[in-house]
């Protein structure tokens, strides 16, 4: 009796559009669906750090640079927010960082590509983040309270990310054509991967009505997928770049750009581990971990010793 | 290998002079300074606070959900409580 109470509190407070918080009754299989998309987007978060933080060093200025470092210490605090928001749920972090590591749980598939140039730190910010931020800004609205609460401060921040990427880009198309070009060549290869970050096509998503259903989804990914082509046609033309699709034209009957077909043969591979980078990515996260190990000990060990005096 | 997990702590967070110190969201630290460093690194990068209070998550004792009818039901019956329960004249002014 009571859990059919429960169930039914739980269903209504959906229903009328509230959050449903840490410590309501909710159906496991809605607890297991939120711990894995929270930690699937923090592991994104936490991975998105490498392919930008290797150019760091190699960043053309001071301004640069600092900017480059503020946004991968972003991405470090939009993962740790996520982490936190996934805890509430009753997952652990240190088990969620062990599950990335063996491959377990998965990360977007994006941050399997390797940045080539320096442009490419331009072209991540514009239409990965851009990409990133349209996927978003609807998760603001999701029905599990702390995830919604993360996405709020998380979008807050995306909009510095995508504005300085694309100022990047501006300021490389005004340079010489040797620059022009690394900035065409980035968005030609970065273009197909950003359209693959929306997912699957809706028929094959089986998973999206029940999500839907519980709102921790709230536009199928072929709908996220169409605005993000429809956004970025202006700001390709205002940059001065070709986006890298001959079927790409606008459709006045349907009010949208059409779009070519997207190689999903290739998201497959990438997801499964066969992208250019996942070797490299995951080594390096465990990396961190084990070289870290010893002062996540020695600090915890010396907060044992503090508080025994 | 043995984990050494830290400690889960809350983090409030006065976003001015004035204002209460509001929960943001929680962290993991060896001991209450790193907490408090910690929060003000991953909760105030952009000037979001000028006071940080940061407390072990499992020292927070808190009403459950399901409680929440008979808990909060005191309350419930007392409409005499809001001050619109009184029906004073429109003329009088002030009140």
């Amino acid at each position: 009796m009571e859990g059919v109470m429960s169930e039914q509190t739980f269903t209504a407070t959906i229903e009328k559009d509230q959050r449903i918080e840490p410590r309501d009754w909710m159906p496991d299989g809605y607890r297991k669906t939120m711990i894995r998309q929270i930690a699937q987007h923090a592991h994104s978060e936490i991975i998105g750090m490498q392919p930008e933080g290797a150019w760091i060093t190699r960043a053309p200025s001071l301004r640069r640079k600092a900017i480059l470092l503020a946004k991968v210490q972003d991405e470090a605090g939009h993962g740790l927010y996520l982490y936190s928001a996934a805890e509430t749920l009753g997952a652990d972090r240190g088990d969620l960082t062990r599950r990335l590591i063996e491959g377990r749980q998965k990360y977007s598939s994006i941050f399997n590509y390797p940045t080539l140039s320096f442009a490419d730190v331009g072209v991540i910010g514009w239409l990965v983040d851009g990409a990133a931020i349209c996927n978003q800004v609807p998760l603001c609205r999701s029905s599990y309270g702390p995830y919604a609460r993360a996405m709020i401060r998380i979008c807050k921040e995306e909009s510095f990310h995508q504005r300085q990427g694309y100022e990047l880009l501006m300021t490389m198309m005004r340079g010489t054509e040797a620059q022009r070009e690394m900035v065409q060549d980035a968005v030609n290869r970065w273009w197909w991967p950003s359209l693959m970050m929306f997912g699957p096509p809706d028929a094959e998503s089986p998973n999206t009505a029940q999500s839907m259903a519980w709102k921790i989804k709230r536009h199928t990914n072929d709908e996220l997928r169409q605005r993000f082509v429809d956004m970025s046609v202006p700001q390709a033309e205002a940059l001065g770049v070709t986006l890298p699709d001959p079927d790409l034209r606008w459709n006045d009957d349907r009010g949208h750009h059409d779009f070519g077909a997207i190689d999903w043969s290739e998201l497959k591979r990438v997801i499964s581990g066969d992208g250019p980078m996942n070797t490299e990515r995951i080594a390096n996260r465990r990396r961190a971990d084990e070289e870290g190990a010893w002062v996540r000990e020695a600090a915890a060990a010396h907060a044992g010793k503090r508080a025994a005096t | 290998m043995i984990q050494h997990e830290w400690p889960l702590y809350e983090v409030f967070v006065r976003a001015k002079r004035g204002l209460n110190h509001v929960h943001v969201g929680s962290l993991r630290a060896a001991d209450h300074e790193m907490a408090l460093h910690h929060a003000r690194d991953l909760y105030t990068r952009r000037n979001e606070g000028v006071s940080i209070w940061v407390v072990r998550s499992d020292d927070v004792v808190a009403s459950g959900p399901d409680d929440k009818d008979a808990f909060f039901a005191p309350s419930g019956d007392k409409v005499y409580r809001h001050p619109t329960h009184y029906s004073i004249p429109d003329s009088v002014p002030h009140i």
